[in-house]
């Protein structure tokens, strides 16, 4: 009897039925498409943030560089002597990053052995700088030497006042090439953690002080370098084993050589400029960083959860909308849609007093006619949830094949304070100041965790609506039943 | 006696304004009787069919029903009285129309969490009795004003109830279809010896009962066409007037 007449209640007034569950489904779908939007952009953070600063990484320690301690790199393209004049020349020069201290190598030990630290692995980033051009020929004089300027391109070289005669100045070509150095023994952690092979090998653990070089497929290309080529470095030939590439937007260098190798080149020996930890656990990361500062006091500490805090752009905005708007949207839809449902419900037994009435007339007790107002409210409730994920879904559908892609934007958190220091020039500068810019496609995926919030969402709002409307029920006489027809 | 009133009143707020629907009826219904309750719109015919099938209680006064006080009794206590005791007919009827004749003659079963199978069967017999048998399948949309009165009456006596009340059985029915329905009660009423207590303001249908009591402003008064003597009517034994004004 009672599924009987929940089916025939409910077919006699299909209309109503389909609206309430309409209702549900309404605010069930919202609830979908903007908790999926929101899921989409996290998603989208996180592959920025694994971009920028490396998969597996949950803290990074560097140390800004004391203004007094940067100095100027002079390539001395005077011609030693008068024979030299107008003669080609080629001088190179390894520099560290810029604005970056050396870190004794010692201290990563020291962070190794700090509670919660589960892998600790340090690298060296820095620039070799390319002068190449021809001696300035004077004629009766000499020319004053000359600083680079820009990252690539030609400069003319700076002159100052000549003794004697003029000078004639040749074009000057000026390159600069990224090269990190990395602990070939644990690639997991550090700048190739998030690096996939395309053509060759990646280091192995045998290659720590091999003349062996990774090279990025977009300077391979540029370059025309493939696997087997050789690439020298401030005069020490490299040999190409790989080349790798790595996420959209990551702070990726040329080249990447062995740790060892870029601490003799750059003339650091035991030292390093970036350290790279992973903790036991997401629950760890905080008390960790606290440690390290506590290490290292003068050090810059950053977690993943700092830079996600820098990040600007459309992707940021999108994540204000989805945390702010987005939630008390479909917060107030959901209130709407049980609103509705409630008062369809509560409507719908008024209009059956007269059936409810005879119904007590005829010894129904109370909790058997709320329980038979309840059954026609969680079917309409299980159509208003297979109709909201339906929509939901194909909402977050839209949202992901129409929205545009977003950009998120980090500044380079090694930025000097107070600019660059006196003496550095303007190619050090563009690099101290160059910021991170990724571009993600967003999604908006739906996982079951969301289908089942969902369901039960619809479902609640129907026994909201049925209690509601079976409370009413409830009060009816059963002397109701014998009202006059008018 | 099977119902014994005494002095019973029924007072409502309407509107701050207190209603006394029964203002001090005495009444005394042999188990068994036709009784007629006649008066104009307003007297009090509805509210004291409400007090004797159990669905209120009486604001003062005493209402024994086979010896108890239907005033003290709980909500539980007169539902269970009303599913057990008491079957009722109404003017409009009041099937539930997404129901068919046999399925709305077996929501009176519902409470007796009779077996399935076994509440088809006496729902079954019920339409039989009324002459339905062939119309079982159909829903109240489907059958004429009288075939569903016949339907309420089936769904009245499934449980065999000692009491039957009927308001207005006849009011929505033309003269030769009420002229069907009361013939049809009074046919069952011989039979089965229930107690039959019908409203109704159609002088022709309490004429058909044993007895009829007249209600003016919520009292028991004498019908106004009436020369003082108990009117008699062709069927049934009279009892010993019990009216007292």
């Amino acid at each position: 009897m009672f599924f009987t007449y929940v089916y025939r209640e409910l077919r006699r007034r299909h209309r109503q039925a389909l609206l309430t569950a309409l209702g549900l489904a309404v605010g069930v779908a919202l609830v979908v498409a903007v908790t999926a939007y929101a899921s989409g952009v996290s998603n989208a953070q996180d592959e920025v943030l694994q971009s920028l600063y490396g998969v597996g990484t949950d803290i990074t320690v560097s140390q800004q560089q004391k203004m007094d301690q940067a100095g100027s790199q002079r390539f001395g393209m005077q011609p030693p002597d008068q024979a030299k004049q107008g003669k080609k020349f080629n001088r190179s020069a390894v520099m560290t990053s810029p604005g970056q201290q050396s870190i004794s190598a010692k201290k990563l030990a020291k962070i190794a052995a700090l509670d919660g630290v589960d892998a600790v692995t340090g690298s060296i980033s820095m620039t070799v700088m390319n002068v190449q051009g021809k001696f300035a020929q004077v004629k009766g004089g000499s020319a004053a030497s000359a600083s680079s300027s820009g990252s690539s391109g030609s400069a003319q070289p700076a002159s100052g006042p000549s003794t004697q005669g003029q000078t004639q100045m040749s074009p000057i070509d000026v390159s600069s090439l990224s090269v990190s150095g990395v602990d070939v023994s644990d690639l997991k952690l550090g700048p190739l953690s998030a690096a996939q092979i395309t053509s060759g090998r990646s280091f192995a653990s045998t290659d720590a002080k091999a003349k062996v070089a990774l090279v990025t497929r977009a300077y391979a290309k540029q370059n025309s370098l493939s696997v087997g080529d050789t690439k020298k470095i401030s005069g020490t030939k490299f040999k190409i084993v790989g080349i790798v590439v790595l996420p959209s937007g990551s702070t990726s260098s040329d080249l990447y050589i062995s740790l060892a190798r870029a601490q003799k080149l750059s003339d650091n020996a035991g030292k390093v400029n970036q350290i790279y930890v992973r903790a036991v656990s997401a629950d760890n990361i905080a008390a960790v960083k606290k440690e390290i500062k506590l290490t290292m006091p003068k050090a810059t500490v950053t977690t993943s959860e700092d830079l996600a805090s820098q990040v600007s752009g459309s992707l940021s905005s999108a994540s204000s909308l989805a945390d702010r708007l987005g939630k008390w949207l479909a917060i107030a839809a959901l209130v709407a849609s049980f609103a509705v449902a409630s008062l369809l419900t509560v409507s719908a037994v008024s209009r059956r007093v007269r059936e409810f009435g005879t119904l007590k007339a005829l010894g129904w007790k109370s909790r058997r006619i709320v329980g038979q107002v309840l059954g026609e409210s969680m079917v309409q409730g299980i159509i208003g949830a297979v109709l909201g994920v339906a929509l939901g879904v194909a909402g977050a559908r839209l949202i992901a094949a129409f929205s545009p892609d977003l950009k998120a934007t980090l500044g380079n958190t090694t930025r000097m304070p107070g600019g660059a220091p006196p003496g550095v020039s303007g190619a050090m500068k563009a690099l101290a100041g160059a910021a991170q810019t990724v571009t993600v496609h967003l999604t908006a995926p739906v996982s079951l965790q969301l289908v089942g919030i969902a369901v039960a969402l619809a479902l609640a709002g129907a026994l909201v609506a049925g209690a509601l409307g079976g409370w009413r029920a409830s009060r009816l006489r059963p002397a109701d039943a014998l009202r006059r027809v008018d | 006696m099977l119902y014994e009133l005494t002095g019973v009143t029924k007072r409502y707020t309407q509107r701050r304004k207190v209603i006394n629907a029964l203002d001090g009826v005495d009444l005394r219904i042999a188990e068994g009787e036709f009784l007629a309750v006649q008066g104009s719109t307003g007297s009090g015919k509805t509210t004291l069919l409400q007090m004797l099938g159990a669905m209120d209680r009486p604001s003062g006064g005493t209402l024994l029903y086979a010896g108890r006080d239907l005033a003290k009794l709980g909500e539980g206590d007169l539902g269970e009285l009303r599913s057990h005791s008491f079957g009722f007919i109404f003017q409009a009827f009041n099937l539930i129309p997404t129901l068919t004749a046999q399925e709305n003659v077996e929501t009176a079963l519902v409470p007796w969490h009779v077996h399935t199978g076994e509440r088809r069967r006496r729902a079954a017999e019920a339409l039989d009795g009324v002459g339905l048998a062939d119309r079982a399948r159909h829903i109240p949309s489907e059958l004429s004003g009288g075939e569903q009165q016949r339907v309420a009456i089936a769904r009245a006596l499934v449980r065999e109830p000692k009491v039957i009340f009927a308001d207005e059985p006849t009011g929505n029915l033309d003269e030769r279809t009420r002229d069907d329905i009361i013939g049809l009660l009074e046919q069952l009423w011989r039979e089965r010896g229930q107690t039959l207590i019908v409203v109704s303001h159609d002088t022709w249908v309490a004429s058909r009962a044993s007895r009829r009591i007249w209600l003016d402003s919520g009292r028991v008064e004498t019908p106004p066409e009436d020369d003082g003597s108990i009117a008699e009517t062709a069927s049934g034994p009279v009892p010993e007037p019990a009216l007292r004004v």
